[in-house]
């Protein structure tokens, strides 16, 4: 305890990011170090891939360190440890996962495993003090596509979810066959900007009338059948063009799907969450077709849409105050359902 | 042995998955090389389907591997695009799962051409002369 607030110490090492934070009472973040913004270089000595267990055992401690000293704390103060369970890379996630157990079995304080979908929709429960369930919420990442029913804050019902791609891989695949770079989603918003949304119709891909499970496999596609066209006729590729064009296919089909859940659901709130919801034109989209349904639209600052474990401190937070604590037999999980 | 298989439309590669799954066996790696949108993760789709998996099969481009238990044999469907080489194979532990009691499908196989197995059966993907169709080669 910390001026009579709950501390919690979370831990996310789902995918890429190794990253720790201390929250206050949940929503209050004390500090939240993520190991991309960390002079990697300097430490390490050499950019390495971070997607193997390896690196994150190599950043952990020192991330750690560096979320006690931002925060001011010591491991005293800390009441709950949080960890993302799952989904996510089982090697990664293991290593958050025996940290967070280790120091809750050294301090015999509570240990909560985290889905990570429902540590990104807490994120707007960092971002917004007065934001309460129920909504719907919207998560778009490299990883996830998905439209949950947040009835309360531990009660969530998936309501659709990707067939194949996530929005942000197709994203991220597009970039790629446009000699873009990595990471996909703000490169293509970037140049997209200069570029005419509709100088080339790729077909938006709505799985039947009453679907709201997502697939961005066929985008990605034609814009693949479209380069490759374009080059085999000898002509020169608008990427302005084809980037604008590709972005609206996409933020079409999630616009669309949000607001058919939105309706089905009656939810007055649409909150939007995962490293997508940076995006400009999906935010402005959303924003316009929620004001006309009066819709009240909610989304996290860029560093709370990324991965970032002040979203998975906020989540263990809640599931605690509903009495789920985990204990040191929890495993990870590659596929973890809501 | 090598076979070629033109196929015309989505419809024909599920049937190809599902006849490639009725002869798949504990242990075997199936390398899938193709570029992107090839459909690559479309026919493991398939192969899943013909293996009795009832979930979902996506992408496993975030994840590296994605498990999926439930059918005839465990399916541990890899896609080892954004893998730096060999080294980060053996760290994701990669020989529990090629000599394992599952059967493997790796996307994108060639860049760690080394590491498969010796009875692997490679298919390659290419584009065909239509927007929709595809040229299957498969090698065992």
């Amino acid at each position: 305890m910390k001026d009579n607030k709950l501390i919690t110490l979370a831990f996310e090492t789902s995918c890429d990011e190794t990253s720790v934070a201390l929250l206050a009472d949940g929503r209050e973040v004390l500090s939240n170090v993520i190991s991309s913004q960390i002079d990697v270089h300097k430490v390490f000595g050499g950019v390495v891939p971070e997607i193997a267990s390896r690196h994150h055992l190599n950043n952990i401690n020192y991330v750690y360190e560096q979320a006690m000293n931002e925060a001011g704390l010591s491991l005293e103060d800390v009441d709950i440890i949080g960890v993302t369970k799952g989904p996510g890379l089982v090697g990664a996630l293991l290593i958050g996962i025996a940290t967070a157990k280790s120091f809750a079995f050294a301090t015999n304080k509570p240990l909560i495993g985290v889905h990570h979908i429902q540590g990104h929709i807490c994120a707007n429960y960092i971002e917004h003090k007065e934001l309460e369930p129920p909504f719907l919420a919207l998560i778009v990442s490299g990883g996830h596509t998905d439209l949950v029913d947040v009835k309360d804050y531990q009660q969530l019902e998936v309501l659709g979810c990707t067939r194949d791609d996530a929005a942000g891989e197709a994203f991220d695949k597009v970039a790629r066959v446009l000699e873009l770079g990595y990471p996909g989603v703000p490169k293509i918003d970037k140049i997209a900007k200069e570029g005419n949304p509709h100088a080339v119709e790729f077909k938006r891909v709505l799985l039947g009338k009453d679907s709201l499970d997502f697939s961005f496999s066929g985008i990605k596609t034609g814009v693949l059948n479209y380069v490759n066209s374009e080059k085999q006729k000898g002509k020169d590729i608008n990427v302005h063009d084809v980037a604008a064009s590709f972005q609206l296919s996409v933020v079409d089909v999630l616009v669309t799907k949000a607001l058919m859940a939105a309706t089905k659901t009656g939810h007055d709130k649409l909150v939007l969450a995962g490293g997508v919801a940076a995006n400009s034109l999906l935010r402005k989209m959303l924003k316009e077709a929620c004001d006309k349904e009066g819709i009240s639209l909610y989304y996290p600052s860029l560093d709370l849409c990324t991965d970032n474990a002040a979203m998975i401190g906020c989540a263990a937070y809640y599931k605690y105050k509903a009495g789920s604590v985990d204990d040191l037999y929890m495993d990870a999980y590659a596929t973890l359902s809501l | 042995m090598t076979k070629k298989i033109i196929s015309k439309s989505e419809k024909q590669t599920e049937e190809l998955g599902l006849k490639l799954a009725e002869e798949l066996k504990p242990g075997t790696v199936i390398a899938l090389i193709g570029d992107l949108g090839s459909g690559k993760t479309a026919l493991t789709k398939a192969l899943a389907k013909g293996l009795g998996i009832e979930e979902q099969v996506t992408s496993p481009t975030f994840t590296i591997i994605q498990e999926y238990s439930g059918g005839r044999l465990p399916l541990y469907h890899f896609d080892v695009y954004r893998l730096e080489g060999e080294e980060d194979m053996y760290e994701l532990g990669y020989e529990d799962y090629f000599y394992g009691d599952g059967v493997c499908v790796v996307e994108w196989a060639d860049r760690i051409k080394e590491l498969l197995p010796k009875n692997t059966i490679y298919i390659n993907i290419d584009y065909g002369s239509q927007e929709n169709e595809r040229i299957y080669n498969i090698k065992y």
